[in-house]
């Protein structure tokens, strides 16, 4: 290296590079002046102004979370509580080292893999000196154990908080829904008012009267000293708890319908035609809500997704069924009202049906026929021949008009979201889905329920009731009132009327209601066991809904077919004729017979609900 | 030849020792109270500092001769790295800046801030100064490859350091004025398209720089919050741990980048005064080192060191006083951090190597 500097001029560039050296130091004498001068001017003459502004830091504001409405049931049963829980909450920024610090913490309490990703994913999204909980629902062991522990762990804590617990689990699950914790619903929050809760309504009722189970949201301002410790509260803004929900559901019915539907698969809906209070909200089977309420594990999840009986559908709003028979009635009021019949009117039933020109035959569920049959005997036997000349000569125009008018086809309004339309085909339907003309042949089939038509149970219940009432069109509802925790105010809520089918003579519903009553309460009626020794009147109409198509030669043999392939049985009823005051919709699918399996059920609903109308009435 | 002072046979500068010393204990006591009293905090710091000495020790006993003759492939070695990173780097705080080395995470652009200044020194010692055009424009490319790759993770802050140690060396070099201000010129052509290449973040950390008050909860917080813990203090400062912006977390980033607010808010005016002296004092020696280094290399590796130990200081000062837009760059040996640390003491090791090992002939 030597050799090299030598070919250069030493002192030269010494010189040069000393004097480089005094002009940054220059520089640098400069700059440190104009550090100086913005600390003087920051310290010395803003002083005062920064002070003020470090007082009023000193003042912290947090949000106290209102507690969440409970849910009760008509007779006062609770049926979504706040149960105190214990969790494991860390606040991060007071933490050097999270994984060594979780590490240590899973020598006392368990702490899932899921956990941690939870805990991580939160950790992320909040600010730094939140409390974040790593462990829920500690239980009184795991508090304790802690609690001796509690000096090797700074920053980590048990949080008291309140769980939401639905204390009948899966029986009303499909009612109520459940709350979970809040993640992405954060888009449609006020955050504010969230700024201290946890979790929502995420199904069902909790969902949709999330507004008014919540509450709003507390502040408390209180002054802190240099390291955090509150000195006194200021202000205290005291959160306005959620408001209670009483639900129109009478717990007894409920009990009774899941009981008679011994665990299969379908759903049973009960309403009071005057108000559309729903007495009975059925959708089998159903499933645990309190595991979701604090998130379910995927595998737990997985294994409800993948259940053949498929529990997270809420069949009530969202299963469609074929309605089978139980369109019959409307079908005959629909024929009388546009003179297509009059009600003595006598179809030939044979046992089968052809269209003119045409060899395919419409059999009748009864193979040697019904005979002469009027409108009466055509519901009380449920003649498929006679319904379906009645609708080839209605035509789908006017069955749709008509059956609309009724609500298949439409939405309830009931006072849940998720609900299903199903269908009520028309021509205008059919090209655009299927992009074919409406052939004769599937207006026949609808006469009698099958074919494209779908209905929800829910469906079925309000369009029984609407002919229980005679045209008065109600929406269902699941929520009576609600009251204030504090002054227990109760704030009934107004039903919804919705608009009358006027028919151009009233008469016509004395004749369909008639014929639904001896369905039950006549000779050869399809349900007349059902009908037997009642001590009151009631009126039905039985339905078995085809789930599968059977060929022309072939029989329906039920021992032949699997089970998931046999007929869906349906019933509508009722109760009592002269002023009905429960109306009824159930669905067992694959039960086979409506008069059979259904029929029974409705029976025993309404034995109960007559019986105990003085309970009723009161709630 | 002359009888060898203790320092110069153990290699160790006592006057910039000190300084340093004096610097890290003040770190240490800032990092207690900015980190709540934690002592782990402290104690992991201390442990750092202990290896950064170490590595400042060791470096120092490296003859200057060696250190130049190693630059170059430094250099090819940290472009590689830098290259690596864009493939290979684990992201961090949105950033590709880190090689997982299994048993440490290493940032390839820590060795850039030491190795660019090396190379550029190398480059310009070889002939005679100041250095013509050509060579001018030769090192501006070495130093602006490194420079475009560490923006790119993007870790803007670091960018600008290296690019800062790259053009002191050349600055010292003595570069012509008239190239200077041209230099600067085109610097600030190429700033719209430096804001076209600019990330969302970055972009809006400079807006916010300009007008803090526009985003109060957001991008400005950080500006607001530390204007204000240094304006309370006042002159004689809140007092050790009695800092309320620091401790009642209003402060963010308090015991690393805005280490500088936990300072002004509980020591005052009076703190930063003697603080600066010490800053001061350690940038007296390094250029008096400058100067009376032997050889060419030796002067500009020492001065171009020593000016971006400077710049380090004013940025981050700067920054935290609301005088410069917010970038990652830590009060040197002060903030809680290992890497810069580390990095800041090999620089210093490579200056006390300088000065320790002159020969001296008698005459």
């Amino acid at each position: 290296m030597a050799k090299e500097f030598a070919l250069k001029d030493q002192d030269h560039e010494s010189s040069l590079i000393a004097r480089r050296v005094h002009i940054s130091a220059f520089i640098i004498f400069l700059l440190i002046i104009m550090i100086i001068s913005r600390i003087f001017y920051l310290t010395v003459l803003q002083h005062d102004h920064y002070s003020t502004l470090s007082q009023s830091n000193r003042v912290k504001i947090t949000p106290i979370p209102p507690i969440r409405g409970l849910i009760y049931s008509r007779d006062g049963v609770i049926l979504a509580e706040n149960k105190p829980t214990f969790s494991l909450g860390v606040v991060p920024e007071q933490i050097d080292d999270l994984d060594e610090t979780i590490e240590q913490l899973q020598e006392i309490v368990s702490i899932e893999e899921s956990d941690i990703e939870r805990f991580k994913k939160a950790v992320k999204k909040k600010r730094r000196f939140e409390n974040i909980p790593l462990r829920l629902n500690l239980n009184k062991e795991e508090v304790a154990l802690f609690a001796v522990n509690r000096h090797r762990f700074p920053g980590v804590d048990v949080v008291a908080g309140l769980n939401r617990y639905y204390p009948l689990g899966e029986k009303l699950v499909h009612t109520i829904g459940y709350v979970a914790r809040i993640d992405d619903d954060v888009k449609r929050l006020d955050e504010s008012n969230y700024s201290g809760t946890t979790h929502i309504g995420k199904l069902g009722i909790e969902k949709s009267y999330e507004s008014l189970l919540h509450g709003d949201v507390g502040h408390q301002q209180v002054e802190v000293n240099a390291q955090g410790r509150v000195i006194r509260v200021l202000d205290r803004t005291a959160p306005k708890p959620g408001e209670n929900i009483h639900l129109t559901i009478d717990l007894s019915l409920q009990q009774i319908a899941i009981d008679a539907l011994e665990n299969r698969r379908g759903a049973i809906v009960a309403m009071d035609p005057r108000n559309g209070d729903v007495l009975t909200f059925v959708s089998s089977p159903g499933y645990d809500p309190n595991k979701f309420v604090n998130g379910i594990d995927s595998k737990s999840y997985n294994l409800l997704l993948a259940s053949k009986d498929k529990p997270l559908i809420n069949r009530v709003i969202q299963g469609k069924y074929p309605p089978g028979s139980t369109v019959k009635p409307f079908m005959g009021l629909i024929g009388l009202e546009n003179g297509v019949r009059v009600n003595s009117d006598e179809s030939w039933c044979p046992g089968w049906f052809s269209l003119k020109g045409h060899e395919h035959r419409y059999r009748d569920w009864k193979k040697q026929g019904h005979g002469h049959t009027d409108l009466h005997k055509a519901i009380m036997q449920s003649c498929d021949v006679y319904f379906y000349t009645l609708a080839y000569e209605l035509g789908i125009d006017r069955i749709y008009e008509g059956m609309s008018r009724f609500g298949f086809g439409q939405i309830t309004g009931i006072d849940i979201g998720g609900e299903k339309k199903a269908l009520m085909p028309s021509r205008e339907w059919k090209r655009k889905a299927i992009g074919q003309a409406w052939y004769p042949g599937e207006t026949l089939i609808l006469g009698i329920g099958q074919g494209y038509a779908l209905a929800t149970p829910l469906q079925l219940a309000k369009a029984t009731a609407t002919l229980a009432n005679k045209g008065h069109i109600i929406r269902p509802r699941l929520v009576s009132s609600t009251s204030n925790s504090i002054t227990n105010e109760v704030n009934a809520l107004p039903n919804q009327s919705e608009s009358k089918i006027t028919l151009s003579n009233s008469v016509y519903w004395d004749d369909v209601i008639t014929s639904m009553k001896d369905v039950v309460h006549g000779i050869g009626g399809t349900a007349w066991r059902s009908g037997l020794n009642a001590e009151y009147n009631f009126a039905g109409k039985t339905g078995t809904a085809q789930v599968i198509g059977i060929a022309q030669d072939k029989e329906y043999k039920k021992e032949e077919i699997a089970e998931e392939f046999q007929d869906h049985a349906l019933f509508i009823a009722f109760a009592p004729v002269e002023a009905p005051r429960i109306a009824i919709a159930i669905i067992v699918e694959n039960g086979g017979g409506g008069s059979k399996t259904a029929a029974p059920i409705a029976r025993k609903m309404f034995d109960h609900f007559m019986n105990n109308r003085d309970l009723i009435s009161k709630g | 030849m002359e009888e060898q002072s203790l320092g110069q046979r153990l290699h160790i500068d006592f006057p910039l020792f000190f300084g340093i010393l004096v610097l890290c204990i003040v770190g240490l006591v800032v990092i207690y109270s900015a980190g709540g009293q934690d002592m782990n905090l402290v104690y992991r710091q201390a442990v750092k500092l202990l290896i950064a000495l170490v590595g400042m020790v060791i470096v120092a006993q490296l003859p200057p001769a060696e250190i130049a003759r190693w630059s170059f492939g430094l250099y090819l070695f940290g472009i590689v790295l830098l290259i690596l990173v864009i493939f290979y780097g684990d992201v961090g705080k949105g950033a590709q800046r880190w090689l997982d080395l299994k048993i440490f995470r290493f940032q390839p652009s820590e060795l850039m801030k030491l190795s660019v200044p090396m190379m550029v020194a190398f480059y310009l010692a070889d002939k005679s100064l100041p250095p013509r055009f050509t060579r001018v424009l030769a090192a501006c490319v070495l130093i602006t490859i490194p420079v475009l790759l560490i923006a790119k993770q993007p870790d803007l802050g670091t960018a600008l350091l290296v690019a800062t140690a790259g053009f002191s060396v050349l600055f010292i070099a003595g570069i012509s004025w008239r190239l200077l201000t041209i230099m600067g010129g085109l610097g600030a052509a190429c700033a719209p398209i430096l804001w076209y290449l600019m990330h969302d973040y970055q972009k809006r950390r400079v807006l916010t720089f300009l007008n803090p008050e526009n985003d109060p909860l957001g991008a400005g917080y950080h500006t607001i919050q530390s204007k204000i813990a240094i304006g309370s203090g006042g002159f004689y400062g809140k007092g050790w741990l009695n800092g309320t912006q620091s401790h009642l977390e209003f402060l963010p980033e308090r015991s690393t980048d805005f280490i500088f607010a936990v300072f002004c808010e509980e020591f005052g005016m009076l703190g930063v005064l003697f603080l600066l002296c010490i800053y001061l004092f350690i940038i007296s020696r390094g250029l008096y080192i400058a100067i009376n280094a032997q050889d060419t290399f030796g002067q500009l590796l020492a001065s171009g060191l020593t000016l971006t130990f400077f710049v380090y200081i004013f940025v981050n000062m700067g920054m935290v006083t609301g005088q410069l837009p917010v970038v990652g760059v830590p009060l040197p040996l002060v903030s809680h951090g290992g890497t810069s640390m580390v990095t800041l003491m090999i620089g210093f090791g490579i200056i006390m190597a300088i000065h320790t090992h002159r020969r001296f002939l008698s005459f």
